[in-house]
């Protein structure tokens, strides 16, 4: 009996066993990658990761209706104001353009097929670079690294 | 943000106060809201204001293009090597008597017609005017026909014919639409004038004004009350926003 419930078992375990030996960022070395956009300078994002992820695009809709036909100006969400957090520095140390694999939109938009228009003709990148520039890996495998690095940073005290 | 010290009772009302120059609104369980400096949006333009322009042609020097440049560093417009396709917000048009043989210049754009032939035509309702009189195009829903090209006797929009990635954050414009002078709407919700008259009044002949038409007190309403003024091709009765003098 009991050798009956352990061959039901022992798959179950080699597998918990295998996830549990899993190193940080088999995500990326394994066959499910996913995106690791680059974070933005601030402390945080205008909202939380969860909504933004939802809601971002609901959140811009607003100046294609208010800020263009009626001229209200200085709402809280822009699109200008996402270009300038989340810039991106290239190797010029530039903002890179949307056309750049590295461009903040890009690494979840190609993940999710989702083609967006709103850089042919908004600009997309800061007419300034921003004091601090968040930084893309060129390659996948660093993505994992980087991100980590980024989330276990301690806090600079100034 | 300040946290809440051991008061659990404290209201949110409270916390929101607490924090200095950062509000937080919670939508739902989970889900908050930053933002940053507590600013309120602008109120919607109204019909109280009409935006015009007035343009002094005996202070407009030959051979100065100082609105031309400009407008192009303000709004990212300029050359892509195809002059005959090439964007023109603003240009410079020579005007001679066949007569006399006599030649002026004056800078020409979109006249912002009261009643403008380019918003009847648009099948999209892309290119309007706003109730402050300026008129624009909406690139979310032009379909880059043109017919409002056609339909503007004044030839003051173009198409943009080729793919741009170098835009102004002010001045959105992209390839398959139709673009034209905006009176550098950004600049004037936010209390400035236009680029083109700012630099005319700093370098060039201040031969530009531009205010509110409709204010009794502005530099603009004093001008054309006081001097004759002349809308080109009045006889069209699409009552331009922009007027000339000396022309």
């Amino acid at each position: 009996m009991i050798r009956k419930i352990l061959a039901a078992w022992a798959p179950m375990i080699a597998l918990a066993g295998a996830l549990f030996c899993a190193p940080a960022g088999a995500e990326e070395a394994g066959r499910t990658p996913v995106p690791h956009p680059p974070k933005g300078q601030g402390e945080h994002c205008v909202a939380d990761t969860e909504f933004m992820r939802r809601n971002h695009m609901k959140m811009l809709f607003h100046d294609r209706k208010e800020t263009v036909h009626e001229g209200v100006r200085g709402e809280k969400f822009s699109l200008a104001g996402c270009v300038s957090c989340h810039a991106v520095k290239g190797a010029d140390g530039k903002p890179v353009a949307f056309s750049s694999d590295q461009h903040f939109c890009k690494s979840c938009h190609s993940y999710a097929a989702v083609k967006i228009d709103c850089f042919e003709c908004h600009a997309s990148r800061p007419a300034e670079m921003p004091q601090k520039a968040a930084s893309a890996p060129a390659d996948a495998p660093y993505a994992a690294i980087a991100s980590y690095v980024r989330d276990m940073k301690p806090e600079v005290k100034p | 943000m300040t946290a809440p010290d051991q008061n659990t009772d404290v209201d949110r009302r409270a916390l929101i106060k607490s924090a200095v120059g950062l509000a937080t609104v919670t939508l739902a369980p989970g889900v908050t809201l930053y933002a940053f400096g507590v600013e309120a949006a602008s109120a919607p333009v109204t019909s109280a204001k009409r935006w015009g322009m007035l343009i002094d042609i005996n202070k407009c020097p030959p051979g100065c293009d100082l609105c031309v440049t400009a407008c192009q560093q303000e709004n990212g417009w300029k050359s892509t090597g195809h002059p005959s396709t090439d964007a023109q917000w603003i240009r410079k048009v020579t005007l001679r008597d066949p007569e006399t043989g006599k030649t002026r210049e004056a800078p020409a754009m979109c006249q912002h017609c009261a009643t403008p032939p380019c918003v009847d035509v648009c099948p999209t309702g892309a290119s309007f005017k706003r109730a402050d009189g300026i008129v624009l195009v909406d690139k979310h829903i032009c379909i880059g026909c043109r017919y409002c090209m056609m339909a503007c006797p004044y030839k003051a929009r173009s198409f943009v014919h080729e793919e741009i990635d170098d835009q102004k954050t002010v001045a959105p414009r992209g390839k398959g639409t139709v673009e034209s002078c905006t009176f550098c709407v950004d600049r004037v919700d936010a209390g400035r004038i236009p680029a083109c008259v700012e630099s005319c009044g700093v370098k060039g002949g201040a031969a530009m004004i531009f205010g509110d038409l409709n204010d009794p007190n502005s530099e603009i309403r004093k001008a054309v009350s006081a001097m004759a003024t002349t809308q080109i091709r009045a006889d069209l009765g699409l009552d331009p926003g922009v007027r000339y003098r000396n022309l």
